[in-house]
């Protein structure tokens, strides 16, 4: 049933108008790269730091949503954003020069569902009219924060994913035309698989990604095959399989896909794949949207994973708990 | 010449290996591994055996993160030998010092002329 | 699904460790950093009339500054990509752990950025090298000193 054990329905047709997606030069070699606003040449400028960088994305990620939504960034009721940096850092500067009253929020790299999720809860109460919602990520600033300097030596696993440089916002409102409509969410349910590899995140999150699909789907009387397409976000390809063998009563089959396993190709310099939040925000907000506008899909769940650990809670010895936040998109026919 | 090169090369990259099984085979994080190379070169010195694996292959004992182990401890008991108890603590950066002041002098001096330069990986 | 059938999922799905490769890699990168040592020091010694012994400060110098040029231009971490232990272990691999931690921490100044977090990872090499030569000197020291052994 909706309304319970949080999953959400929408009736009042929260729509992404447009999006904005902003990347880094590693990101060009991205299947998706197609679909992307713009690749910037730089990860940052000489004299910014990667702090600021961040900042920068997201700046100019927004300013291109709103505009290609035909909207200014002073009309734009509330701007809802996640990243992985401290206190948010690079999300409250960011909103100090869009100048709109802001909400933050962190669930690591299901942070660009949770902004969602809350934009449609406002713009369903009637308490907004429109909403810049979404997350980023930048890789020197997270392998600072997370893990080792960048020029460390450190040989990496297989199960090891690369952290996206990128921000992906969208723009909702309600009832837009010929704009993919967010019918439903569920909130994620924190799930501790007892995993504490940091290498290895994909692992740890599955069992949260499993959480929230297997309720979304219960609870909204649906079956994997009523979905063009479930995309988690960065489970990574191991994870994924992990995932599928979780699933493996149903039939998964081409349906279930992560954005952060394809994010790169088949290039195996990234290991695993992609992750962070700009992961999904990048993939969902260009290749998913791009391919529900032209019709390609129509009804598609977008399940953002994230693994809710912090450099301190692995030097204590503990588990990484992770958290997936899910959106269900659908296009209605024309005419 | 060669033969010592040889030995270097041989003994050096056996101490690596012991480094490598400690990462991937015991799932050590790479702090981890060099601390307790650093604790084998100490005690080895303590039982008098480091000084001949220098003896035999030169570079090859005393590149390896395992003889700063053994110099600290040499120092040590080197500077108790003369002056007794004290010494354990006066005597161990006594000949060290080289490793780490150059690490501390390059660190500033790297940091400094390599400001500008992009991200490459 | 229980704990115990998610963890044989996990196990099943994980990529095997290449041990055996790595640790031919390892044995080759260590082995030619350690070669490239005792050139520097018969270098050393021909040319500065150092001996065996006294070569090996300034060689351990001369090292951590090629480890400095290479982990400035940002070819120390793809050695270490393919070599691991071979290029962690050597004291290239403690230069490299100073240098990288400074070289990332300029943006908070060279006080609280570049000398506070200079060795965030290579402190316990220090610390624990320190530890443990106290310990084996003392306990030497207090044998020799009832007389169980000698110097």
């Amino acid at each position: 049933m909706v309304n319970t054990t949080g999953t959400l329905q929408f009736m009042g047709k929260p729509s992404i108008v447009s999006t904005g997606v902003i990347v880094g030069p590693m990101e060009k070699q991205s299947p998706f790269a197609d679909s992307f606003d713009e690749i910037l040449p730089l990860e940052n400028e000489p004299n910014e730091t990667y702090e600021q960088a961040n900042t920068r994305y997201i700046e100019k990620a927004c300013s291109v949503a709103v505009k290609k939504g035909h909207e200014k960034l002073e009309n734009v009721d509330v701007f809802i954003g996640g990243d992985l940096i401290n206190q948010l850092s690079p999300t409250n500067f960011a909103a100090r020069q869009l100048s709109i009253p802001l909400l933050g929020v962190f669930s690591a790299c299901a942070s660009s569902m949770e902004s969602i999720i809350l934009g449609c809860l406002l713009l369903e109460s009637g308490n907004a009219k429109s909403i810049l919602a979404g997350a980023s990520s930048h890789h020197p600033a997270v392998e600072r924060q997370f893990r080792y300097p960048l020029e460390y030596g450190a040989q990496k696993p297989k199960t090891a994913q690369w952290t996206v440089t990128a921000a992906g916002f969208a723009l909702l409102q309600k009832q837009a035309k010929s704009a993919p409509i967010i019918s439903h969410a569920t909130i994620g349910r924190v799930v501790d698989g007892k995993q504490t590899n940091p290498l290895h995140m994909g692992a740890a999150m599955a069992p949260a990604a499993r959480d929230t699909i297997e309720r979304h789907l219960t609870n909204t009387n649906s079956k994997m095959a009523d979905y063009d397409i479930i995309m988690t976000g960065d489970l990574g390809k191991i994870g994924l399989s992990i995932l599928k063998e979780m699933f493996q009563d149903e039939d998964s089959g081409v349906i279930l896909q992560d954005a952060g396993a394809q994010f790169y190709g088949e290039d195996s310099f990234f290991n695993a794949g992609a992750s962070g939040a700009g992961c999904s925000a990048a993939a969902f907000f260009s290749h998913i949207y791009g391919q529900l506008k032209k019709g390609v899909f129509s009804r598609v769940l977008l399940v953002a994973t994230g693994a809710l650990l912090s450099p301190l809670t692995f030097q204590q010895g503990e588990t990484i708990p992770c958290i997936a936040h899910a959106i269900e998109c659908r296009m209605e026919k024309r005419g | 010449m060669i033969s010592s090169i040889i030995t270097a090369f041989i003994v050096g990259g056996l101490i690596c290996v012991i480094g490598q099984l400690l990462m991937d085979g015991f799932k050590l994080t790479p702090a981890h591994t060099l601390s307790t190379l650093v604790v084998c070169g100490a005690i080895l010195d303590g039982f008098g055996l480091y000084e001949p694996l220098i003896d035999f292959a030169g570079a090859g004992a005393t590149i390896p993160i395992t003889s700063f182990g053994n110099s600290l401890t040499h120092g040590a008991m080197a500077e108790a030998e003369k002056h007794g108890f004290i010494g354990v603590l006066t005597g161990m950066f006594e000949v060290t010092s080289s490793g780490i002041s150059s690490a501390i002098l390059f660190g500033i001096i790297g940091a400094f002329i390599f400001q500008k330069k992009k991200t490459t990986y | 699904m229980d704990q115990k059938q998610f963890e044989k999922i996990v196990d099943e799905q994980n990529p095997k460790t290449p041990l055996l490769v790595n640790m031919l890699k390892a044995f080759l990168v260590g082995g030619i950093i350690c070669t490239i040592g005792q050139l520097i020091t018969f270098f050393y010694m021909r040319f500065f009339s150092f001996t065996e012994k006294t070569a090996a400060g300034p060689t351990v110098a001369t090292m951590v500054f090629i480890a400095m040029i290479l982990t400035g231009t940002g070819l120390y971490k793809k050695i270490s990509q393919f070599g691991g232990a071979g290029s962690a272990v050597p004291v290239t691999g403690f230069g490299n752990a100073v240098i990288s931690a400074s070289m990332e921490h300029r943006t908070e100044g060279y006080v609280l950025g570049v000398g506070g977090n200079m060795f965030k990872l290579a402190g316990s090499v220090i610390v624990f090298g320190v530890l443990s030569a106290f310990i084996v000197a003392l306990i030497k020291t207090i044998l020799v000193k009832m007389g169980v052994i000698s110097w």
